[in-house]
């Protein structure tokens, strides 16, 4: 299993690989971490006639919080996301995604930027992103533009970049003492993409939540907001939101489980996550 | 530096090391076919089994996900290396005392990998539970074990480099 | 838990002196492997070796039209793009079947088929290249026309009149049927005050060697000899078949097998890529290399277990088991797998259910049908786990019916342990069991009564954790009853040549091969013992039929208890040997004598008399001082094989201790415990480790792994990521200890270990996941393997 020849070349910047991207047309993709491209072109999935590694691009490797915000580098590895303190603090739902996704190895290489343009819908991140209503920024050919989260998880595996774009980091609202995060997954293995999963967050005042968001991945094509649940927790009444997630949610069925099944896990994982959005975090 | 065929130079168990390769070889081919390095072994060549586990830059990465024109400037560490060096001598010790390995072809990947953690947790200051050993573990499939003797031997040695015996 | 340190001789039958059998020493071979410096036959590269990639059906069953190879041909590197037709010029077709299963029948298979796909994945052509990605390049330029025919992929319809018959010329789609009934079936199911009644169904899984399957054909036309690198559990049936098919004498072909990345009976058949790679080589004059990539490997290594178990079972309510009756259905492969056909999995299945238990009421059918899915065969532990997850699910679903603990119920009916020489309803024979003993140690060990109380009390928190139990028997040792009567050249016996060189040092060469699982220490360990030196003075031969003895390799829990014998006899003969020269040369009596660590010694006295190194160095380069007529003899080769019973069955009894979230239907390993009995130990870690490994394979077949088929018969979910294989995470520590029960057939008396685990685990777990759900009133799951999805319907949840 060996991946059919292609041609490679290493960017220098982001305006290097828009060029690149220009000189190729569909041809060529972009390789960041590797971690779901090599696999498939060693399985000959996919059959790109140059791959435009990006990884030595300088500064897309970095977080920072500022302007009540956080921003993450396309190159960021999730290794890097995971140990890193101003994510615990100020993005704390991407910190509790982080230790779900692939295993140690894949996330020393596997990047941020990587797991969002990939948009796999079972992945974490890009459920992450959409609950924290964050934004994608892009440069392309026309320069820099940014995304809203909800906006640019298109379809299964499909994104608002355009075929000579680059998801250059994302940025997120820094969590505030009233910001409330949930995350849980139902994977059969540690590390497996989830049969489903659900990121969370809200706006704590008091006992009362608002700003409800919550966002299941593994249950169709992207992302998925439930919005009638998001209603009916906004309103404490668990039941009911567990019920709304019939209107929310239709997962079609996979190898791992029925529509039906991941329907009722969706169920379960809402009211796993009611609890932790009712504790303020520690 | 673009097309098919590229010069690479890059540092593999301390020795520098110049070659022409094509772009579409991973690490992992590279390392077994034009070096000889066959401690590095393709169990599934899309990134589940972690049989193909190398260090690059320090890190343990999956060498059938890597290209080799990748590892352009980097230092690359195998079994072979790690074990010349010495650096893992206890723990290879543990694996062939408690049995930790039957057919043997996972274990290059199972002790570079374990040495990531029993480095991070001796920089801790912790020694990891069975636990946190299994789920380190999670992406490197054993299929003759069961898994049982190698946490043991990772947990002993955890112990024994903890200064707990 | 702390590393196991080599102990003392604990659990040694034999007498001798500085002895190695019952200790815990580390594998010679290790400290290679665990510098990555094994080598396997993925590793191994020769002088002008080309590759071979394969065109494969995309289609389970398609007519294979033009088949146009002009554009791959041309491809970068291509050496030789080779059809069917080409390579049936060179090798012959053969035919899966054994006439010991009556009535068995198959079709001619050939290296790549003529005229005829029948499952998706069959390889149709050959591309050999310079490089393996070259002729991967090159296959996806051949272009083959396929017309669909239609796919017979439903073993309960396969049989039906309406079902294409898939070789027309068998006459319908069955393989093999047998039928067996002992004692008054239907008086003991009158007899019984409850009758329980299910389906079992076991998913179709494979063996995922963590080194895919391998090898390297090496055809030299100038000594016209064909050396063969075999990733193989069998270097001489590999032997007499790559000669037989190419129309060689055995001479000229020499198989040699150096490290093998597990196998687990996925690699003891003839493959057909292989057999065209054997072929190739013949054709080409050059070594070809064929390793099959993961994708290829899960289309292609056999699949097993799919069976459909309907089973009754008769219980009185004092728990007595009156009576016993099951219905086994396989669907395999288009084709019977040669040599060992694709029959023996059901032909066990009838063998072994309801062999650990008194009542010998029973009746069992099998039937085997032909599919157009990949093919089914021989994969560790053979029919034992559908057996025992049959008959063990029958024995809490009536120990539940009548109210009965479930360990109760198993004391009331396993074979009393002073009962043998007994034998099963099915007429296996079994020479000492250890039932109860194994029974009542592993209830201790797991302290079962303060489990269940554990259960109760987490029970009323809402949290629902189950116990299953199963005892069951292995089949080990087997000697000719197992193929050799059915026609098929599968040695059941081994030959050990232990030799002594110049230096006083030994050498044993072994017929039986190493896989992992520890024969190189086991034979070390053995011949040391026999003959008397350190264990370091020993150096083990193996996998090469130019260089051993001629015998059956590993397969079957035989390694130990048949080759380990034939060892401990030459070792023994060479002692006799080497005795006799240390006599002539001290004038003494052979009898006076003995080899101690290494040394001559008297044996009343253990007095040192003369080095080995010394006897050596006189019996090589001074014969002239040695008496006249005297002639020294350094070499010592035995044979072995069990005669007075057809196999060396052990026994064991297995629990599992697991916790199932109601709400996920997820299910959580807590514990494992494995208490059997292989008779002699020769190194407790050894079988330790393959209890514990088998175990996990058996637990993959119980929750995670399955073949997964459309009616069009693709298989979806032919990768790693989709398959689920059991990584550590998910799995508990598994606790191992042992009952010994020797055979007296042999003078080591053991018998084999290698299955026990993969045989008893998933009929544990199945009966642990009921019992946490019994008291929520699901119904009895026995479905494998069992997932969220399932265990949420038995609950009802959706
Ligand atoms: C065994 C295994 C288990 C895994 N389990 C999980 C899991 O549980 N959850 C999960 O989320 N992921 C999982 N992954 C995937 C892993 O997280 C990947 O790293 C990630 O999905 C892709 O990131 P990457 O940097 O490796 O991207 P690459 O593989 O390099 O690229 C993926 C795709 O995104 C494009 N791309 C990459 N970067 C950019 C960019 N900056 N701009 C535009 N396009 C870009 C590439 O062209 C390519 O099409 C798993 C992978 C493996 C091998
Ligand atoms: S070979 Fe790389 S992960 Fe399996
Ligand atoms: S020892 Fe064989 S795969 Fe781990």
């Amino acid at each position: 299993m060996k991946p059919a020849a292609f041609a490679y070349a290493k960017a220098r910047s982001l305006d290097h690989a828009v060029e690149l991207l220009g000189q190729h047309d569909d041809d060529a993709k972009l390789l960041a971490g590797g971690q779901s491209l090599m696999a498939s072109l060693n399985m000959r999935l996919s059959n790109p006639s140059i791959l435009i590694d990006i990884n030595g691009i300088a500064g897309l490797n970095v977080i920072a919080a500022r302007n009540d915000q956080v921003e993450i580098g396309a190159l960021v590895r999730h290794a890097q996301a995971e140990r890193s303190p101003d994510i615990a603090r100020h993005a704390p739902l991407i910190a509790l995604a982080m230790p779900h996704i692939a295993h140690p190895a894949i996330r020393n290489r596997g990047t941020i930027g990587g797991s969002l343009a990939y948009a796999d819908p079972a992945a974490e991140l890009p459920a992450c992103l959409v609950a924290l209503d964050g934004e994608a920024d892009i440069a392309g050919p026309q320069g820099k533009r940014s995304v809203k989260a909800a906006d640019f998880f298109k379809g299964m595996f499909e994104t608002a970049l355009g075929p000579q774009e680059i998801l250059a980091g994302i940025r997120v609202p820094a969590a505030t003492g009233q910001t409330r995060v949930g995350f849980s997954e139902l994977a059969r293995r540690h590390g497996d993409y989830a049969i489903v999963g659900l990121a969370a967050s809200a706006r704590a005042t008091g006992k009362r939540l608002s700003d409800v968001r919550l966002v299941y991945f593994g249950v169709g094509t992207a992302p998925t907001r439930a919005r009638n649940a998001e209603t009916a927790i906004a309103a404490d009444a668990i039941d009911d939101a567990v019920a709304a997630l019939a209107q929310d949610i239709d997962p079609p069925g996979d190898l791992q489980a029925s529509g039906e099944v991941k329907l009722h896990l969706a169920g379960v994982l809402l009211r796993r996550i009611a609890k932790q959005l009712a504790e303020p975090r520690p | 530096m673009s097309g098919q065929i590229h010069d690479i130079t890059l540092t593999v168990n301390g020795q520098e090391i110049s070659e022409t390769v094509a772009a579409r070889v991973t690490i992992a081919d590279f390392l077994r076919d034009n070096l000889g390095l066959t401690g590095t072994r393709l169990g599934c060549e899309h990134g589940v089994c972690g049989t193909c586990t190398v260090r690059i830059d320090g890190v343990i990465t999956r060498g059938c996900l890597v290209l080799a024109v990748q590892c352009a400037g980097t230092r690359v560490e195998t079994i072979e290396g790690v074990s010349d060096t010495g650096e893992i001598a206890d723990l290879q010790d543990a694996f062939r005392r408690r049995n930790a390995l039957q057919c043997g072809f996972c274990t290059p990947g199972m002790l570079l990998t374990a040495q990531e953690l029993l480095t991070r947790a001796k920089d801790s200051g912790n020694v990891p539970s069975r636990e946190a050993i299994r789920e380190h573990l999670s992406g490197n499939y054993c299929r003759c074990t069961g898994y049982h003797a190698i946490v043991d031997a990772v947990e002993a040695v955890a112990q024994a480099r903890a200064g707990e015996k | 838990m702390k590393i196991v340190e080599d102990f003392p001789p604990i659990l040694t039958a034999l007498d001798r002196p500085n002895s190695y059998i019952g200790r815990s020493v580390p594998r010679p071979n290790l400290a290679r492997l665990t510098q990555g410096r094994g080598q396997y036959v993925s590793d191994t590269v020769l002088p002008r070796m080309v590759h071979v990639a394969y065109a494969r059906s995309p289609y389970a069953h398609a007519r294979i039209g033009k088949i146009e190879t002009a554009l791959a041909k041309k491809s970068p590197g291509v050496v030789a793009v080779v059809t069917g037709a080409e390579l049936s010029k060179v090798i012959t077709p053969w035919v899966g079947v054994l006439t010991h299963l009556k009535g068995i029948k198959s079709a001619p298979q050939h290296a790549l088929p003529l005229d005829r796909a029948c499952w998706q994945g069959e390889a149709v052509c050959a591309v050999v290249a310079k490089t393996r990605a070259q002729a991967e390049d090159a296959v996806g330029l051949v272009d083959i026309h396929y017309e669909e025919l239609p796919a017979v992929t439903d073993m309960e319809t396969a049989l039906d009149a309406q079902t294409p018959v898939i070789h027309p010329e068998l006459g319908d789609n069955l393989t093999f049927a047998r039928s067996h009934e002992a004692g008054d079936v239907n008086k003991g199911f009158a007899d019984a005050d409850e009758i329980v009644e299910t389906t079992f169904v076991f998913g179709r899984h494979t063996g995922v060697t963590n080194e895919p399957r391998a090898i390297i054909a090496d055809w030299n036309p100038g000594e016209q000899r064909l050396t063969v690198y075999h990733g193989t559990q069998a270097p001489h049936m590999s032997q007499n078949l790559f000669a037989k098919h190419l129309g060689l004498a055995e001479q000229q072909v020499r198989v040699i097998t150096k490290d093998v990345g597990g196998s687990f009976g996925i690699k003891v058949h003839i493959y057909a890529d292989e057999m065209a790679v054997v072929a190739l080589s013949k054709m080409l004059n050059r070594p070809v290399k064929f390793v099959a990539d993961r994708i290829e490997s899960f289309v292609t290594d056999i699949h097993a277990r799919d069976h459909r178990v309907k089973a009754r079972i008769g219980v009185k309510k004092d728990g007595t088991i009156t009576a016993w009756e099951i219905d086994d259905l396989t669907g395999i492969g288009p084709y019977s797998v040669y040599p060992r056909t694709s029959g023996i999995e059901a032909n066990q299945v009838v063998n072994l259910s309801a062999a650990s238990y008194t009542c010998r009421n029973y009746r069992a059918k099998c039937r085997v049908v032909f599919l157009n899915k990949n093919v089914m065969c021989q994969y560790r532990a053979v029919g034992h786990p559908i057996a025992v997850a049959v008959t063990e699910g029958l024995v809490d679903l009536a120990a539940a019916k009548i109210g009965m603990d479930p360990v109760e119920i198993r004391r009331r009916n396993l074979i009393p342990d002073d009962a043998h020489p007994s034998s099963a309803p099915s007429g296996i024979k079994f020479e000492r069991l250890s039932h109860h003993a194994t029974l009542d140690q592993l209830t201790k060990m797991m302290k079962y009564d303060s489990l269940r109380a554990e259960q109760e009390r987490l029970r009323k928190q809402g949290i629902y954790r189950g116990i299953g139990f199963t005892s069951f028997v292995e089949i080990t040792n087997p000697s000719a009853a197992f193929y050799g009567v059915g026609g098929a050249r599968i040695s059941s016996q081994d030959g050990a040549t232990v030799k002594l060189d110049a230096q006083g040092n030994i050498s044993v060469h072994t017929s039986v091969t190493e896989q992992g699982q520890g024969a190189e220490s086991v034979m070390a360990q053995v011949a040391a013992s026999a003959f008397g030196v350190p264990i370091e003075r020993v150096r083990v031969i193996m996998g090469d039929t130019d260089n051993t003895p001629y015998g059956g390799g590993t397969w079957a829990s035989r390694g130990t208890g048949i080759g380990g014998e034939a060892t401990w006899q030459a070792g023994k003969a060479l002692r006799g040997n080497v005795l006799a020269i240390a006599a002539s040369i001290l004038q003494a009596k052979p009898e006076a004598l003995d080899i101690r660590n290494g040394i001559v010694v008297d044996k009343a006295t253990g007095n040192e008399r003369i080095g080995l190194d010394e006897v050596a160095r006189i019996a090589y380069f001074r014969p002239d001082t040695l008496p006249p007529g005297f002639q020294a003899e350094m070499i010592a080769t035995r044979h072995y094989v069990p005669r007075e019973f057809g196999f060396a069955f052990t026994n064991g009894a297995q629990a599992s201790y697991l916790e199932v979230d109601t709400d996920t239907g997820f299910v959580k390993l807590l514990k494992h415990w494995c208490v059997e009995d292989c008779g002699t130990i020769i190194n407790p870690q050894l079988v330790d480790e393959q209890v514990r490994g088998g175990v996990v394979q058996g637990i993959g077949g119980a929750l995670f792994e399955q073949c997964l088929y459309d009616e069009r018969g693709q298989m979806l979910n032919g990768n790693m990521a989709d398959y689920l294989v059991p990584m550590a995470a998910e799995l508990p520590d598994i606790e191992v200890a042992h009952q010994v029960s020797p055979t007296a057939e042999s003078e080591l008396g053991a018998k084999g270990a290698g299955e026990a685990g993969t045989a008893g685990a998933p009929g544990a777990v199945m009966n642990a996941i009921n019992d946490a759900l019994r008291p929520l009133g699901a119904k009895p799951l026995t479905d494998m393997p069992f997932t969220p999805d399932k265990i949420l319907r038995a609950l009802g949840r959706v």
